[in-house]
């Protein structure tokens, strides 16, 4: 865990690797004992939580790996996953619910239903995706306070 | 923020400051000072866990002695499930429940019956339901858990009350018809199993006031029940609690008796703790009920009880196949529980004790600081700090109740400089 100085904020970063799945949860509950302990809403914390585990497995499962930084401040969390490819071809494609390029393995883990990036949409109060195919993909989500 | 009362509390001469229980508390409520064990106790779920690991049994629990009973002119003893564990199969459980008698009591209760009743109420529950997964309430220790940290889940809780109301509301009831007494004059004691009971007799959840006057650890007549047990004379039918109803003394009778298909049943603490997460994050939604509990194997392996946690769960395995299923009958309930409350009137409240500060910006500065620390710091988790690790070493220091040089490895960098 990373944290820079800031006069704002409180800044976290989390590496995530690719395929680990024994850590997959790990950032997203280390984000919720820190909200917990700045005193933001439970149910806020419910759905950043929700958020950024979605987040957190999309890049376990689907990229090469990459990481996850929380920039907390007196009204806002924004939080982005940000990964080293190989991109997403179709976002529009990709951002429909039930859609998913997950493999018979990942769905005998209990993911692939297609509805990770539709639910990070909905929790968020802003949500942004870029990808570039063969580069990576950003997801940046905003929870207002 | 009303004061937290808490059961759980430390017998200071044979506590030698070992950091056993300040590693295993579950919620970092234990730190050493002065050499002693000390517990915060806003932080405390009375889980037990520290009584249980104590070498040096200098954890116990505040509770009730038998002397105590003297204060009422009435007197029931409500005996709880796990006590159905705690002997060996060839002993009458009925026989042992008359024992009671021989110690001073009046009237005998059995909660396993209460826990019959439950069931029947949890089943309509669970019918019209849309929450998804609802949490099961036996455990107070489990829902002071959810109050601290999985308040979103508090939505989740079955509002129902626990065996142990029921059964001092139904005993005290009865007695007050068939003596003509004052409801003053009769005390209902509960043979506990453990502290997080004992704490939701005296700060109760979910109700203003507990029917039950006080708790008497098993552990502290265990002895005398096996005494009395060869000479007791009296032999009225107490046990009524059918095989399902017995079955709420171990993990998964709760679910076993309501014939859950899509259910999680979990024991000890950290398990919990793993699953509430994931109920939390939403990956649980498929399952319709959760019973938690602090101890493993439930109740029946309260750190009050007497008997070997497994072996007295599969003697309640036993016992609850031997006295069979029993539904009762929705009018029977409903003429049983006509004249008392089963509902929570009061609301379960999260509480934020983990919060740093009042105002997020300060709270965000604290943030900030602890996590500074938290780097200076060697990250070994050592203990000998007084704090469980160097995390919350980090908390305690920002917050003001340690100092950086009682970490033994930065004492020495600054000795060394
Ligand atoms: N970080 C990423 N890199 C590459 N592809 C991605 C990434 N995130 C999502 N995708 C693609 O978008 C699809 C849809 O993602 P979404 O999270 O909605 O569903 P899923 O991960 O397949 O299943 P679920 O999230 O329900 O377990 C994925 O199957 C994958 O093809
Ligand atoms: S599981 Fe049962 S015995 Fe253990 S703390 Fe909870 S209520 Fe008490
Ligand atoms: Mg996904």
């Amino acid at each position: 865990m990373d944290e820079k100085e800031k006069n704002t904020g409180i800044k976290l970063e989390y590496e995530i690797i690719k395929d680990d799945f024994s850590r997959a949860g790990e950032a997203s509950s280390n984000i919720k004992r820190v909200l917990r302990q700045l005193g933001i809403d439970s149910s806020v914390i419910r759905k950043t939580a929700i958020a950024t585990y979605e987040a957190e497995i999309n890049v376990v499962i689907h990229s090469e790996g990459g990481k996850m930084v929380v920039n907390i401040e007196p009204d806002k969390i924004e939080i982005t996953a940000k990964d080293n490819g190989p991109g997403i071809k179709d976002i529009d494609q990709a951002m429909q619910k039930g859609f998913s390029t997950a493999s018979q393995k990942v769905r005998e883990l209990g993911f692939g239903a297609g509805m990770g990036l539709p639910n990070m949409k909905r929790s968020c109060d802003e949500f942004y995706i870029e990808s570039e195919f063969g580069k990576g993909t950003t997801v940046k989500m905003i929870f207002k306070l | 923020m009303k004061e937290y009362w808490h059961s759980v509390d430390l017998e200071k001469e044979k506590c030698n400051g070992c950091t056993i229980c300040l590693r295993r508390c579950p919620t970092e409520a234990i730190r050493i000072r002065d050499g002693k064990a000390k517990i915060i106790k806003e932080r405390c779920i009375d889980c037990g866990e520290c009584i249980r690991v104590c070498p040096y049994h200098a954890k116990k629990a505040f509770a009730d002695d038998l002397s105590s009973i003297e204060k009422y002119k009435f007197k029931i003893a409500l005996v709880s499930l796990p006590l159905y564990g705690q002997f060996k199969l060839n002993k009458d459980i009925n026989r042992v429940f008359n024992c009671f008698y021989e110690l001073g009591f009046d009237m005998v209760y059995d909660v396993a019956f209460a826990a019959d009743i439950a069931t029947s109420l949890q089943s309509d529950i669970l019918k019209n339901n849309s929450t998804k997964p609802l949490i099961a309430t036996l455990c107070p220790a489990i829902i002071r858990l959810i109050q601290i940290r999985f308040p979103s889940l508090i939505d989740h809780i079955i509002n129902i009350e626990s065996p142990m109301e029921i059964a001092a509301r139904l005993a005290k009831e009865k007695a007050s018809k068939e003596y003509c007494l004052n409801i003053n004059d009769i005390g209902a004691f509960y043979m506990t199993q453990c502290p997080a009971k004992i704490t939701s007799i005296k700060k109760p959840l979910g109700i203003k006031k507990s029917y039950v006057d006080g708790a008497i650890p098993i552990k502290s007549i265990y002895t005398k029940l096996i005494k009395i047990y060869d000479e007791v004379k009296k032999d009225d039918k107490i046990q009524q609690a059918s095989g399902d109803g017995i079955g709420w003394a171990r993990v998964g009778g709760q679910s076993f008796s309501l014939d859950m298909d899509k259910y999680l049943a979990v024991d000890g603490i950290e398990n919990v703790i793993n699953v509430l997460e994931e109920i939390e994050l939403g990956k649980l939604n498929n399952i319709d009920f959760f019973e938690g509990y602090a101890c493993v194997t439930g109740c029946v392996g309260g750190p009050l009880n007497v008997e070997n946690p497994f072996v007295a769960k599969n003697r309640i395995r036993q016992l609850s196949q031997k006295y069979g299923k029993r539904s009762l009958e929705k009018e029977d309930v409903n003429k049983l529980i006509k004249d008392v409350d089963i509902e929570w009137t009061e609301e379960i409240e999260p509480l934020s004790i983990l919060k740093l500060d009042q105002n997020i910006e300060k709270a965000i500065e604290k943030m900030e600081l602890i996590e500074k620390i938290d780097k200076q710091l060697p990250g070994i988790d050592c203990g000998c700090c007084g704090a469980p690790n160097c995390h919350a070493m980090a908390e305690d220091v920002v917050k003001g109740t340690a100092c950086l040089e009682d970490c033994i490895v930065m004492l020495r960098k600054k000795a060394d400089k």
